[in-house]
Protein backbone atom coordinates (compact mmCIF):
# COMPACT_ATOMS: atom_id res chain seq x y z
CA UNK A 1 0.00 0.00 0.00
CA UNK A 2 1.50 3.26 -0.82
CA UNK A 3 1.03 6.04 1.32
CA UNK A 4 -2.49 6.95 2.95
CA UNK A 5 -3.63 10.20 1.43
CA UNK A 6 -4.09 12.87 3.86
CA UNK A 7 -8.40 12.72 4.60
CA UNK A 8 -9.68 12.30 1.28
CA UNK A 9 -12.07 15.06 0.46
CA UNK A 10 -14.85 15.37 -1.98
CA UNK A 11 -14.60 17.77 -4.82
CA UNK A 12 -17.74 19.52 -5.92
CA UNK A 13 -19.15 21.74 -8.30
CA UNK A 14 -17.81 24.78 -6.26
CA UNK A 15 -14.02 23.32 -6.98
CA UNK A 16 -14.39 22.39 -10.76
CA UNK A 17 -15.79 26.08 -11.13
CA UNK A 18 -12.74 27.18 -8.67
CA UNK A 19 -10.53 24.99 -11.84
CA UNK A 20 -12.16 27.09 -14.43
CA UNK A 21 -11.53 30.54 -12.93
CA UNK A 22 -8.05 29.76 -12.25
CA UNK A 23 -7.31 28.85 -15.67
CA UNK A 24 -9.36 30.63 -17.60
CA UNK A 25 -9.98 34.39 -16.68
CA UNK A 26 -13.65 34.85 -16.00
CA UNK A 27 -15.56 35.54 -13.26
CA UNK A 28 -16.38 32.92 -10.54
CA UNK A 29 -20.19 33.51 -10.99
CA UNK A 30 -19.52 32.76 -14.75
CA UNK A 31 -17.04 29.80 -14.24
CA UNK A 32 -20.11 27.85 -11.85
CA UNK A 33 -22.75 28.66 -14.76
CA UNK A 34 -20.25 26.97 -17.47
CA UNK A 35 -19.34 23.87 -15.44
CA UNK A 36 -23.00 23.60 -14.74
CA UNK A 37 -23.59 24.09 -18.99
CA UNK A 38 -20.84 21.36 -19.60
CA UNK A 39 -22.45 18.69 -17.37
CA UNK A 40 -26.01 19.75 -18.77
CA UNK A 41 -25.09 19.08 -21.94
CA UNK A 42 -23.49 15.51 -21.70
CA UNK A 43 -26.09 14.93 -19.51
CA UNK A 44 -28.40 16.13 -22.49
CA UNK A 45 -26.32 14.06 -24.93
CA UNK A 46 -26.60 10.80 -22.71
CA UNK A 47 -30.21 11.35 -21.94
CA UNK A 48 -30.98 11.75 -26.44
CA UNK A 49 -29.00 8.32 -26.58
CA UNK A 50 -25.76 9.17 -27.89
CA UNK A 51 -22.27 8.11 -26.26
CA UNK A 52 -19.76 10.89 -25.34
CA UNK A 53 -15.94 10.15 -25.75
CA UNK A 54 -13.72 12.83 -23.88
CA UNK A 55 -10.62 11.97 -24.76
CA UNK A 56 -7.63 11.36 -22.35
CA UNK A 57 -10.39 11.40 -20.10
CA UNK A 58 -12.77 8.69 -21.16
CA UNK A 59 -16.33 7.59 -22.49
CA UNK A 60 -19.93 8.14 -20.93
CA UNK A 61 -21.53 5.23 -22.37
CA UNK A 62 -25.73 4.37 -22.45
CA UNK A 63 -26.66 0.95 -22.78
CA UNK A 64 -30.05 -1.21 -22.85
CA UNK A 65 -30.47 -3.71 -20.80
CA UNK A 66 -33.35 -6.06 -20.93
CA UNK A 67 -35.61 -7.99 -18.23
CA UNK A 68 -33.76 -10.22 -15.84
CA UNK A 69 -34.49 -12.33 -12.91
CA UNK A 70 -32.82 -10.74 -9.66
CA UNK A 71 -33.06 -11.79 -6.23
CA UNK A 72 -33.47 -9.74 -3.06
CA UNK A 73 -30.16 -10.64 -1.07
CA UNK A 74 -31.69 -10.69 2.04
CA UNK A 75 -35.25 -12.99 1.78
CA UNK A 76 -33.71 -14.91 -1.34
CA UNK A 77 -37.39 -13.75 -3.19
CA UNK A 78 -36.87 -13.35 -6.92
CA UNK A 79 -38.00 -10.24 -8.26
CA UNK A 80 -37.76 -9.46 -12.14
CA UNK A 81 -35.76 -6.23 -12.81
CA UNK A 82 -37.28 -4.31 -15.52
CA UNK A 83 -35.76 -3.57 -18.80
CA UNK A 84 -33.70 -0.02 -18.23
CA UNK A 85 -31.12 2.44 -19.54
CA UNK A 86 -28.29 3.06 -17.74
CA UNK A 87 -25.53 5.23 -18.25
CA UNK A 88 -21.38 3.91 -17.29
CA UNK A 89 -18.45 5.31 -17.63
CA UNK A 90 -15.14 4.18 -19.47
CA UNK A 91 -11.58 5.61 -18.47
CA UNK A 92 -9.67 6.27 -20.96
CA UNK A 93 -6.15 4.78 -20.47
CA UNK A 94 -4.36 8.24 -19.87
CA UNK A 95 -7.34 8.55 -16.37
CA UNK A 96 -5.98 5.05 -15.68
CA UNK A 97 -2.52 5.47 -15.65
CA UNK A 98 -2.75 9.10 -14.00
CA UNK A 99 -4.95 7.68 -11.34
CA UNK A 100 -1.80 5.05 -10.79
CA UNK A 101 0.15 8.33 -10.60
CA UNK A 102 1.87 8.13 -13.95
CA UNK A 103 2.88 12.07 -14.77
CA UNK A 104 2.77 11.09 -18.44
CA UNK A 105 0.52 8.86 -19.99
CA UNK A 106 0.39 9.36 -23.75
CA UNK A 107 -1.03 6.22 -25.07
CA UNK A 108 -3.87 7.63 -27.38
CA UNK A 109 -7.69 6.40 -27.38
CA UNK B 1 -20.22 13.21 -29.81
CA UNK B 2 -16.66 14.01 -28.91
CA UNK B 3 -14.95 16.54 -26.97
CA UNK B 4 -14.61 19.14 -30.05
CA UNK B 5 -18.37 18.65 -30.98
CA UNK B 6 -19.01 19.62 -27.15
CA UNK B 7 -16.48 22.24 -27.40
CA UNK B 8 -18.28 23.73 -30.45
CA UNK B 9 -21.46 23.86 -29.32
CA UNK B 10 -20.92 25.64 -25.92
CA UNK B 11 -18.89 27.88 -27.85
CA UNK B 12 -22.06 28.32 -30.14
CA UNK B 13 -24.25 28.91 -27.11
CA UNK B 14 -21.74 31.47 -25.51
CA UNK B 15 -21.06 34.17 -28.86
CA UNK B 16 -18.95 36.08 -25.63
CA UNK B 17 -16.22 33.31 -25.63
CA UNK B 18 -13.40 32.21 -27.70
CA UNK B 19 -13.61 28.49 -28.87
CA UNK B 20 -10.15 28.68 -27.38
CA UNK B 21 -11.50 29.39 -24.01
CA UNK B 22 -14.53 26.79 -24.12
CA UNK B 23 -11.44 24.25 -24.73
CA UNK B 24 -9.38 25.30 -21.59
CA UNK B 25 -12.94 25.30 -19.79
CA UNK B 26 -13.99 21.59 -20.42
CA UNK B 27 -9.98 20.26 -20.00
CA UNK B 28 -10.09 22.83 -16.49
CA UNK B 29 -13.21 20.37 -15.54
CA UNK B 30 -12.07 17.26 -16.78
CA UNK B 31 -8.21 17.60 -15.56
CA UNK B 32 -9.50 18.84 -11.66
CA UNK B 33 -11.85 15.08 -11.76
CA UNK B 34 -8.40 13.41 -12.76
CA UNK B 35 -6.55 15.30 -10.80
CA UNK B 36 -9.06 14.83 -7.68
CA UNK B 37 -8.71 11.16 -8.21
CA UNK B 38 -5.45 10.56 -8.85
CA UNK B 39 -5.07 12.21 -4.63
CA UNK B 40 -7.20 9.76 -3.60
CA UNK B 41 -10.44 12.72 -3.33
CA UNK B 42 -13.89 12.12 -4.73
CA UNK B 43 -15.77 13.70 -6.99
CA UNK B 44 -19.69 14.18 -5.98
CA UNK B 45 -21.74 16.27 -8.78
CA UNK B 46 -25.04 16.15 -7.30
CA UNK B 47 -27.66 14.91 -10.13
CA UNK B 48 -24.91 14.23 -12.43
CA UNK B 49 -22.55 11.40 -10.74
CA UNK B 50 -19.66 10.37 -8.71
CA UNK B 51 -16.54 9.65 -9.24
CA UNK B 52 -13.93 7.63 -7.36
CA UNK B 53 -10.95 5.78 -7.31
CA UNK B 54 -11.68 2.01 -6.21
CA UNK B 55 -8.08 0.15 -4.51
CA UNK B 56 -7.23 -3.33 -5.80
CA UNK B 57 -5.62 -5.83 -4.52
CA UNK B 58 -2.32 -7.27 -5.71
CA UNK B 59 -3.20 -10.49 -7.43
CA UNK B 60 -1.51 -13.47 -9.02
CA UNK B 61 -3.19 -13.45 -12.76
CA UNK B 62 -2.12 -15.23 -15.88
CA UNK B 63 -1.20 -14.89 -19.32
CA UNK B 64 -4.51 -16.15 -21.27
CA UNK B 65 -2.01 -16.83 -23.93
CA UNK B 66 0.05 -18.63 -22.57
CA UNK B 67 -1.13 -19.74 -19.43
CA UNK B 68 1.98 -18.77 -17.36
CA UNK B 69 1.44 -16.50 -13.76
CA UNK B 70 2.42 -12.94 -13.62
CA UNK B 71 2.26 -10.43 -10.99
CA UNK B 72 -0.54 -8.24 -10.69
CA UNK B 73 0.41 -5.14 -8.63
CA UNK B 74 -2.25 -3.43 -6.48
CA UNK B 75 -3.57 -0.74 -8.63
CA UNK B 76 -6.21 1.87 -8.30
CA UNK B 77 -9.46 1.78 -11.00
CA UNK B 78 -11.31 4.95 -11.72
CA UNK B 79 -15.01 4.25 -10.97
CA UNK B 80 -18.41 6.29 -11.91
CA UNK B 81 -21.33 5.98 -10.30
CA UNK B 82 -24.31 7.46 -12.11
CA UNK B 83 -26.79 10.01 -10.00
CA UNK B 84 -29.99 9.61 -9.20
CA UNK B 85 -31.46 12.24 -11.60
CA UNK B 86 -29.25 10.70 -14.31
CA UNK B 87 -30.87 7.66 -13.96
CA UNK B 88 -34.39 8.90 -13.95
CA UNK B 89 -33.66 10.95 -17.14
CA UNK B 90 -32.11 8.09 -18.63
CA UNK B 91 -36.03 6.50 -17.81
CA UNK B 92 -37.96 8.77 -19.01
CA UNK B 93 -38.19 10.21 -15.39
CA UNK B 94 -39.01 6.84 -13.87
CA UNK B 95 -37.39 6.32 -10.82
CA UNK B 96 -36.35 2.01 -11.41
CA UNK B 97 -34.15 1.77 -8.13
CA UNK B 98 -30.74 1.51 -8.28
Amino acid sequence: MAKAPQVAKTVTRADLAEAVYQRVGLSRTESAELVETVLAEISDVLVNGANVKLSSFGSFLVRSKSERIGRNPKTGVEVPITPRRVMVFKPSNIMKGRVNGDVVADEAE
Amino acid sequence: MIKSELVLKIAERNPHLYQRDVENIVNAILGEITSALSRGDRVELRGFGAFSAKQRRARQGRNPRTGSQVKVDEKAVPFFKAGKEMRMRLNNGIDLGE
